[in-house]
């Protein structure tokens, strides 16, 4: 038995071993999943750079690694997410924490917003709206090959459910605010799903923040329906530090006529993987994918995107940006599948990086699939240093070199913040990426809990 | 103000200035005028402070200290501007930011504070107005998407908002309809004051009816081979360069 299969076979050992624990926390209608989930991780393992998706990201360091397993937070836990508070001021947000993965209150398990919007714990939701998620839970990630998903599937207790009903327009965000925090080196996965109903409004933002500095690694599914007509926003914002792995897939079935953004926006993080998958499944509909990442020392970023063209007249946009300096390294591999029938379509792809030392490196990688012929397609990558004339242009009116460089690397930065509606938010990420740029922000930069 | 002195340079190991020598004193302006290639931009390119372009002998001094020991933003914040011929974009940067950012430089330097937020943008407005700039145009990313007429405007505000000693203007005029043209001298005439210098750079005529030079001198192959007063604009205009080719080609073979 090769090394790869061994570490498969470790986290299958893991799953056998708590499965019961597992099980009895959790509702009937998630657990009856896990078997089938098990076994499909089984056949595929935990990805390696074998694996097409995964070429250019080495998951070894954290995947190797030891972690204590972590299934159910205890009262101290609660303790630290309930003190803690997102200290961008002017975001009027209807905020939600998960700690390590659970949804950390004892009571109100389930919260009502207005319009008759539902926010709270996954596990618990399965009793309140069991119609709704036996319509969607665990249905958009099918046929997926990347066993980390299935492995989420397998044991996954809890994470954030939403459910916006038809036609409700809800003009403050949802933000949840993923904290991770342990003294020990924990590995944890969770598991959301939302679900905007027809003709809905809503827009979320996601926070992923590390609290203390041990290894960890996360390992999140989150599905996301959206239905006809209805427009849907996901911010993700991750600030980790260098020690964290932190591997999202997110998937968005779209219905007629609705339109759908996903950000993704890298901080800071040890290894970052975001997969983001948009599936087209109905005429006139419509997806833009932004990301941006600014990583340095060993940091590594991964985008991977997958637009998936299933119906005619869809319209999608991708656009994403890194900025890579010391030995960093990151990754982008951008897909668009148009299928046979899916006549019309208008796909954009665009992937530009800026390296600042000759030690950086960035491996992109358009893939486009196209069986419909009247299809409007078009990609370009440019991975390169900061524009010369730019630099001159600037400096030419007194700016000195050093400053000229920040606000060109910040200018190319905010081509991505600019797509976000929030205002505070754009405003903050702005304030961030301009911290960040000159390297003025830590990892607690942002927290109100003063850790290690 | 600017002494240039026997100035060569070379791009990338070609040489294009070959000896050039010119004297501009405070409250002149002076033409350069010539056939393609001739080493036009490179010269301003110099002055600016471009690092592509290598210079290999001569002296410049601007005010009495070496002009090219500076870094292109010291000689921005010494009073020099230079109006790109190709301006460059900038997605992602706002205009407010870029000319704030630069205002604020130049005030330190010359050790004030920084213009209050309203200061600020009262001045864009006046200045924004004496080039008739769409006020739309400085809510937007630098030069993005801008039509070759703004992108030249937006050279003229930028150097109303800097009000430098030296305006070296590299063919500001190309590219311009008659009506642009217009709006980009008058600018540059309503900017110019008694003590204050400029460099024109040009291949037509035109432009010099609008702004008008105190002396005209004409580059051929990197090097001054004739200088005059205005007139030398108007014979250039009626009869070409060929002529001033011909009489540079005839003393060389000499």
């Amino acid at each position: 038995m090769n090394n790869t299969s061994e570490r498969s076979e470790r986290y299958y050992t893991l799953y056998k071993e708590n499965i019961k624990r597992i099980s009895e926390r959790s509702s009937p209608y998630l657990n009856s999943f896990r078997e089938a989930a098990i076994n499909e991780f089984n056949k595929l393992g935990i990805p390696t750079k074998k694996n097409e998706s995964y070429r250019y990201t080495n998951l070894d360091t954290f995947f190797n690694a030891e972690y204590k397993s972590y299934f159910m937070p205890s009262a101290s836990d609660f303790k630290k997410a309930e003190e803690f508070r997102c200290d961008v001021t002017d975001l009027d947000a209807h905020g939600i924490v998960l700690m390590n993965g659970f949804y950390p209150t004892l009571k109100d398990k389930m919260r009502k917003l207005p319009g008759g919007i539902w926010i709270g714990s996954m596990n618990e939701a399965t009793d309140k709206f069991g119609d709704q998620i036996r319509k969607h839970y665990n249905k958009y990630i099918n046929g997926n090959s990347d066993g980390l998903v299935h492995l989420n599937t397998a044991m996954a207790c809890d994470g954030v459910f939403i459910y916006i009903p038809e036609g409700v327009v809800l003009t403050k965000p949802i933000q949840i605010i993923n904290l991770v925090q342990s003294d020990e080196d924990i590995f944890n996965q969770h598991r959301s799903l939302i679900i905007a109903e027809k003709n809905s409004d809503v827009t979320v933002i996601v926070c992923d923040h590390t609290l203390s500095p041990n290894k960890f690694l996360t390992n999140g599914v989150t599905e996301i329906y959206v239905g006809e007509n209805a427009h849907f926003e996901i911010i993700r914002v991750q600030n980790e530090h260098n020690n964290a792995g932190k591997i999202t897939h997110t998937f968005m079935h779209q219905e007629r006529n609705s339109y759908a953004t996903s950000n993704n926006i890298t901080l800071h993080g040890g290894l970052v993987r975001n997969s983001t998958h948009h599936f087209l499944g109905g005429e006139g509909a419509e997806s833009k994918s932004f990301g941006l990442f600014l990583a340095d020392k060993w940091q590594h970023v991964d985008n991977f995107v997958n637009v998936d063209h299933a119906f005619p007249k869809c319209t999608s946009n991708q656009l994403f940006k890194g900025v890579l300096d010391d030995m960093a390294t990151g990754a982008f591999n951008g897909r668009i599948y148009v299928h046979k029938d899916a006549q019309g379509t208008v796909a954009y792809q665009k992937n530009n990086n800026i390296l600042l030392t000759d030690d950086a490196k960035m491996d992109t990688k358009p893939q486009l699939e196209i069986y419909a012929d009247d299809v409007k397609c078009s990609h370009g990558t440019t991975v390169g240093q900061l524009d010369d004339d730019a630099l001159f242009y600037l400096q030419s009116r007194g700016i000195e070199k050093r400053e000229a460089r920040l606000m060109l690397m910040f200018g190319f930065a905010h081509e991505v913040i600019q797509n976000i509606k929030v205002e505070a938010l754009r405003d903050r990420m702005d304030n961030l990426v301009m911290q960040r740029l000159k390297g003025e922000l830590s990892r607690c930069a942002f927290c109100m809990v003063k850790c290690g | 103000m600017l002494i240039i002195k026997n100035l060569k340079a070379e791009i990338n190991g070609k040489a294009i200035l070959k000896g050039i020598s010119l004297e501009v004193k405070a409250g002149e302006v002076h033409a350069i005028m010539g056939p393609n290639g001739s080493g036009k931009s490179t010269l301003a390119a110099v002055l600016a402070g471009r690092e592509l372009v290598k210079v290999t002998e001569g002296s410049v001094t601007y005010f009495g200290k070496n002009l090219l020991e500076m870094p292109p933003e010291e000689r921005s914040k010494e009073g020099i501007f230079l109006g790109f011929q190709y301006p460059i974009e900038i997605p992602g940067v706002s205009m407010v930011n870029f000319m704030k950012t630069a205002v604020n430089e130049h005030r330190k330097y010359m050790g004030l504070e920084p213009l209050s937020a309203s200061d600020f943008l009262k001045m864009m407005r006046e200045k924004k107005e004496l080039v008739e700039i769409d006020s739309k145009l400085a809510n937007r990313s630098v030069n993005e998407g801008f039509s070759g007429g703004e992108k030249k405007k937006n050279e003229i505000f930028q150097m109303a908002m800097l009000e430098p000693k030296l305006a070296i203007l590299d063919e500001t005029d190309s590219g311009l309809d008659i009506d642009a043209l217009r709006i980009v001298a008058n600018g540059v005439n309503k900017l110019k004051r008694p003590e204050t210098s400029a460099i024109v750079i040009t291949h037509y005529q035109r432009l010099l009816d609008f702004i008008v030079p105190d002396v005209v001198h004409v580059l051929y192959d990197g090097r001054i081979v004739k200088t005059a007063g205005k007139e030398l604009a108007l014979e250039l205009e009626e009869k070409g360069y060929d002529w001033i080719k011909k009489e540079v080609d005839k003393k060389d073979m000499a």
